[in-house]
């Protein structure tokens, strides 16, 4: 029986962390249109902020590099969410559609 | 001074919902067929992660989750939904080779969860002796101030020039009035 409470085993953290990793892949391939993908995309970055997190609690000697290192991850998936949804504008406007399976162009 | 009854089952009753809340978004962002309700379960997953990362001792982060997530990216993607019309195909192309590649997707998925499950819980996380700071928002001021305020400015780089880059970008291609 594990004597610690619920909140404080690291064990928890990382298999819903794992749990998120593997709910965006699957979003990430089942998806067909760009944005389905780019939401499944944030889910994994998602899982990547809470491992380093539950590893910052409860291994780090320092607890501010991880939340340091969350935070820069937040920063850039903000950038990426506007770069990737001018992007999703910009092709709309050009074939009327995001479903991936028409996006074939460069397919040859 | 004792503590209020049963203090500990009801911290264990909310941390459980916390997880509880980001499981079924994920799951609702990743599996219904219309994206709108897909950004919805993306805000629900971040505000069940916004609780997760107060019970890992980081407020602050947990008021910055919400605030850019929900607020800011969720918000932002709602926008590109009304734009465009995103809505999943109906699946009636090829039924067998959609449960076929649907199958491949779950068991990829599976057994990602599975190796890191198995490598998370089954291992000794022994906490560390000494904690060099306290974590608090000051800490991370000061953090921020001195040993990474290169990568803060950096990071502001970064973000105008994604910023000019998705005004450049969404710009082009549009008929003058």
């Amino acid at each position: 029986m594990n004597p610690s409470p619920l909140p404080d085993r690291p064990d928890i953290y990382l298999s819903v962390a794992a749990l998120l990793l593997a709910i965006g892949i699957y979003g990430l391939l089942r998806r067909r249109t760009l944005i389905g993908m780019l939401i499944s995309g944030e889910l994994i970055f998602s899982a990547a902020s809470l491992n380093l997190m539950a590893f910052n609690r409860f291994r780090a000697p320092d607890p501010v590099v991880g939340q340091i290192f969350v935070l820069f991850i937040m920063g850039l998936a903000a950038a990426e969410i506007a770069i990737a949804l001018s992007i999703i504008i910009a092709v709309y406007r050009n074939y009327r559609s995001v479903k991936t399976r028409e996006l074939s162009e460069l397919n040859g | 001074m004792t503590p209020f009854p049963a203090s500990q089952m009801i911290v264990g009753a909310i941390f459980l919902l916390c997880v509880v809340t980001t499981v079924v978004g994920a799951l609702i962002a990743a599996l219904t067929a219309r994206i709108i309700r897909s950004v919805c379960g993306l805000a629900i997953c971040c505000i069940g992660l916004a609780g997760l990362y107060y019970f890992l001792h980081s407020p602050f982060l947990a008021l910055m989750e919400i605030l850019i997530y929900v607020g800011a990216v969720c918000v932002t993607i709602v926008f590109a939904v009304m734009l465009a019309e995103p809505d999943e195909p109906v699946r009636d192309e090829n039924a067998g080779a959609t449960v076929l590649w649907g199958g491949l997707a779950l068991l990829v998925s599976a057994a990602i969860f599975w190796g890191l499950w198995h490598l998370g819980a089954h291992q000794d996380w022994t906490a560390p002796a000494t904690r060099l700071t306290d974590g608090s928002v000051k800490a991370i001021g000061y953090s921020l101030l001195t040993t990474y305020s290169m990568a803060f400015e950096l990071i502001s780089l970064a973000l105008l020039v994604a910023i000019i880059g998705a005004l450049a970008i969404a710009r082009t291609g549009r008929t003058k009035p």
